[in-house]
């Protein structure tokens, strides 16, 4: 069971990684504009012609 | 355009000379726009950032006031090809912005640690009935404990706050039984956890907030989207005004940057932008919008005109008065206040279920304790048997059981081109039983149209092609029949009187009859045809009337048949004379009619059918309904209607059709009917699972089951008003032929 020392603590590492992340994604506007994000991507005016 | 257009108000100043502001843009559709709109915008100079919001079809501009001003920003999308309409955001749409972001982190709160929680849990749980060791299932216990008691703390704010407040005020609702659920779980919890036993339930308690937290948030993205929706359709019908400064010169404002006391023009075919008191000129006005009244009413200097009304004839200078000061607006505030405090007090089908639900089981659950300790167990068994119970309840199908119908009943609205103002109001549609319609602007389209049948065709498409260069509001019917849009090029508006042109060398004049020398009078014309008004035409010899009266909605007569199909009874209650009220009444096959009424009045025929126990859905648009909308039982406005007007209807509707009201009814009808199923199902429910917890018999692993398969059962069962309603007459009638407006909205709609 000795694993349990690191593997638990790892667990919960992964999770508030995540939950910090998706706590950043909120703060930074990410979910301001959910269709917009979809089209943005069709133009393709990055690409030097 | 020759005279200034200031934006001023709003504008947001930043500091070092920078600027900001928010546009609602029109006929964005695809990602093309986004880069047209953009590009164009920042190659501007001065214009530090462009950014268009695809979901929400609003564009926020930054730019250095030293460099550019607000109305060329404006007039550059408007060369790009969009309109654009500057925005003030409200107070409210901030608010609820606000608390969704704070629901939407409470809930991710909820989520993750429910997750980590339950890892653990589903650990302990399979140790159980193995050779898992007593030290190590305490480890986890603690750990358990550790994760979801600061999240709990946090995520469970949403209902303690709310359970706090309606204690203090001496209520009951459902965030009652919610908070405690929750604390006694952890509670409970805790103390096992302390004493080394085999179960904890910390992962009910986080299931049940992640559950409930979703509830809340799919309801506030609902009301979201509609106030959204209705923010960017107010920008887009937002007026102008042109404000007279002190030296005389005219600038272009928006109608909510005119204070009391601004001098303001009134051209003939404009809106009165205020309330306000003539200064200078004369004119016919049209005040069918504030007081339902179809004949126009002569005014001149002194006399008192209200926001809404269409000035006709003359250009009249107005003084701007604050709004309420005029004895319509004054008798119709006071009877506003009287009719919302009377409103407030109808009690809403989940209030009604909380309170009910709290006593039966928090009695339920002292009853166990106290019946296992008469059966002779220890006081510890016989709680935890108790708080078994309190969490097997479950409220949070109870909780859920009703917003989840809402939130699909209001999309299914929202596609049928109806706005909610408020979530009960579904509630409210669906109970009545009675429909009263205003005539003016609600049975009728709110803009005139012409009798076409009686005309000569050739001549008809002279005045439609010669209407296109007059200002009058009469000619704007009639130029609508025209084939193109292009106007004669000579056309010459005399004003006050008419416009005329030469055509193959003939002249054609369009107007007064007198102008067009016509013998017969107007008086007389009323006299056999009161409903319609009239404008004259000649063209070389022939000369002929064209009348042009308010057209009933398109689908009126089949809206109205299938309202009464459906066993309802209809009534119009008018301010309008008799004699245009009662054509429209027999044509519509409505027997119960009154006109000429006052908005006291109104609402005195209101309380009668109240107080014969009916419940009325009333149906208006004017500024003399709104009392009446805010006395019945449930209101429903065009968005054509009046500001105050649509402030107090429960829904608005938009289209050129009727058949919104009969959805919404349908909608609601059905929606109701789910409501109720899904309480008795939690009732069901509750009826299988509450026996088991009071035998002792719950573990862990049980309440988790139980509470995700009742929630789901629930929300899956809302789910089916979708399928059902999607079936139904009333929305095809309504989604049938696409109207722009309809594209509008569909366009609007946010990914659901």
């Amino acid at each position: 069971m000795n694993v349990l020392v690191y593997l638990v603590p790892v667990a919960l590492m992964l999770g508030l990684t995540g939950l910090i992340a998706f706590l950043w994604s909120l703060k930074s506007g990410q979910y301001e504009d959910l269709d917009g994000a979809a089209v943005r991507i069709l133009p393709d005016d990055d690409i030097a012609d | 355009m020759a005279e200034v257009l200031d934006l001023s108000s709003f504008v947001e100043h930043n500091a070092g000379g920078a600027a900001h502001m928010t546009l609602a843009v029109e006929g964005v559709g695809c990602a093309a726009c986004i880069r047209k709109i953009e590009s164009g915008l920042n190659k501007l100079p001065g214009v530090i950032d462009a950014r268009l919001n695809f979901t929400q079809r609003r564009l926020a501009v930054d730019w250095r006031e030293d460099e550019i001003a607000a109305a060329q920003i404006v007039a550059a999308l408007e060369k790009i090809g969009y309109r654009a309409h500057p925005f003030a955001p409200e107070r409210v749409e901030a608010d609820e912005n606000r608390h969704a972001k704070w629901l939407l982190k409470c809930l991710s709160v909820a989520g993750f640690a429910g997750m980590n929680v339950m890892l653990l849990s589903v650990a302990v749980w399979s140790g159980n009935v193995s050779d898992m060791t007593r030290e190590t299932r305490d480890v986890f216990h603690w750990l358990s404990a550790l994760i979801a008691l600061p999240a709990a703390a946090y995520a469970g704010q949403p209902f303690f706050q709310s359970a706090l407040r309606a204690l203090r005020s001496g209520e009951l609702n459902m965030d009652v039984p919610i908070s405690v659920g929750v604390v006694l779980a952890l509670g409970l919890s805790l103390f096992e956890t302390a004493t080394h036993a085999t179960h904890a339930y910390f992962d009910s308690a986080l299931m049940l907030l992640f559950f409930l937290l979703c509830g809340r948030y799919l309801e506030q993205m609902m009301r979201r989207k509609t106030r959204l929706f209705a923010g960017n359709l107010a920008s887009q019908k937002a007026e102008f005004a042109h404000r007279l400064d002190a030296n005389g010169e005219l600038t272009r404002v928006p109608v909510s940057a005119v204070v009391p006391g601004d001098q303001v023009l009134v051209r003939p075919g404009e809106i009165v932008p205020a309330d306000g008191q003539i200064l200078t000129g004369s004119s016919e006005i049209d005040e069918s919008l504030v007081t339902g009244e179809t004949v126009h009413r002569h005014v001149n200097a002194g006399a008192q005109v209200y926001a809404g009304c269409i000035n006709f004839s003359g250009a009249l200078t107005v003084r701007v008065t604050a709004a309420g000061t005029g004895t319509l607006v004054d008798e119709v505030e006071r009877l506003l206040r009287k009719a919302v405090e009377a409103k407030s007090r109808t009690v809403r089908l989940a209030d009604r279920a909380a309170r009910l639900y709290a006593p039966v089981v928090h009695a339920a659950a002292a009853l166990t304790a106290v019946g296992w300790l008469i059966a002779g167990a220890s006081p510890h068994d016989s709680i935890v048997a108790a708080i078994a119970v309190l969490i097997i309840t479950c409220p949070c199908a109870l909780a859920l059981a009703i917003p989840a119908v809402q939130v699909i009943a209001a999309g299914q609205l929202f596609r049928s081109s109806i706005i909610l103002n408020s979530g009960d109001a579904i509630e409210r549609f669906a109970e009545i039983d009675t429909v009263i319609f205003d005539k003016t602007g609600t049975l009728t389209l709110p803009d005139p149209d012409l009798d076409v049948g009686s005309m000569d065709p050739d001549l008809l498409a002279h005045a439609a092609r010669l209407a296109l260069s007059s200002r009058h509001p009469l000619a704007a019917a009639l130029a609508r029949h025209a084939a193109e849009n292009v106007p004669y090029p000579a056309a010459v508006e005399e004003a006050g009187r008419g416009v005329r042109v030469l055509i193959d060398g003939k002249e054609a004049r369009l107007g007064s009859a007198a102008f067009c020398g016509l013998p017969d009078s107007d008086r007389q014309l009323q006299d056999r045809d009161p409903g319609a008004s009239f404008m004259a035409f000649s063209y070389a010899d022939r000369a002929a009337f064209i009348p042009i009266r308010q057209a009933l909605r398109t689908d009126a007569i089949a809206v109205t048949q299938a309202l009464k199909a459906r066993g309802l009874d209809l009534i119009i209650l008018s301010g309008d004379r008799g004699e245009a009220v009662g054509p429209v009444a027999m044509r519509l096959g409505i027997k119960q009619w009154l006109a000429k009424l006052t908005p006291a009045e109104k609402i005195a025929a209101i309380e009668l059918y109240k107080s014969q126990g009916r419940r009325v859905l009333m149906v208006g648009d004017g500024l003399n309904d709104a009392p009446a909308l805010a006395a019945a039982h449930a209101s429903l406005s065009p968005i054509t209607a009046a500001h105050l007007t649509q402030a107090h209807a429960d829904a608005l509707f938009l289209g050129e059709r009727l058949a919104p009201v009969l959805c919404a009814i349908d909608v609601s009808r059905r929606a109701r009917w789910l409501m109720k199923q899904n309480l008795w199902l939690t009732v069901v429910y509750n009826a299988v699972a509450v026996p088991i917890a009071v035998a002792g018999l719950v573990t862990p692993l049980i309440a988790a089951l139980a509470m995700s398969g009742s929630s789901i059962m629930v929300t899956l069962n809302a789910l089916r008003a979708r399928l059902s309603m999607s079936r139904d007459p009333a929305l095809k009638l309504v989604q049938a032929p696409a109207e722009p407006v309809e594209a509008l909205v569909q366009s609007v709609e946010l990914a659901s």
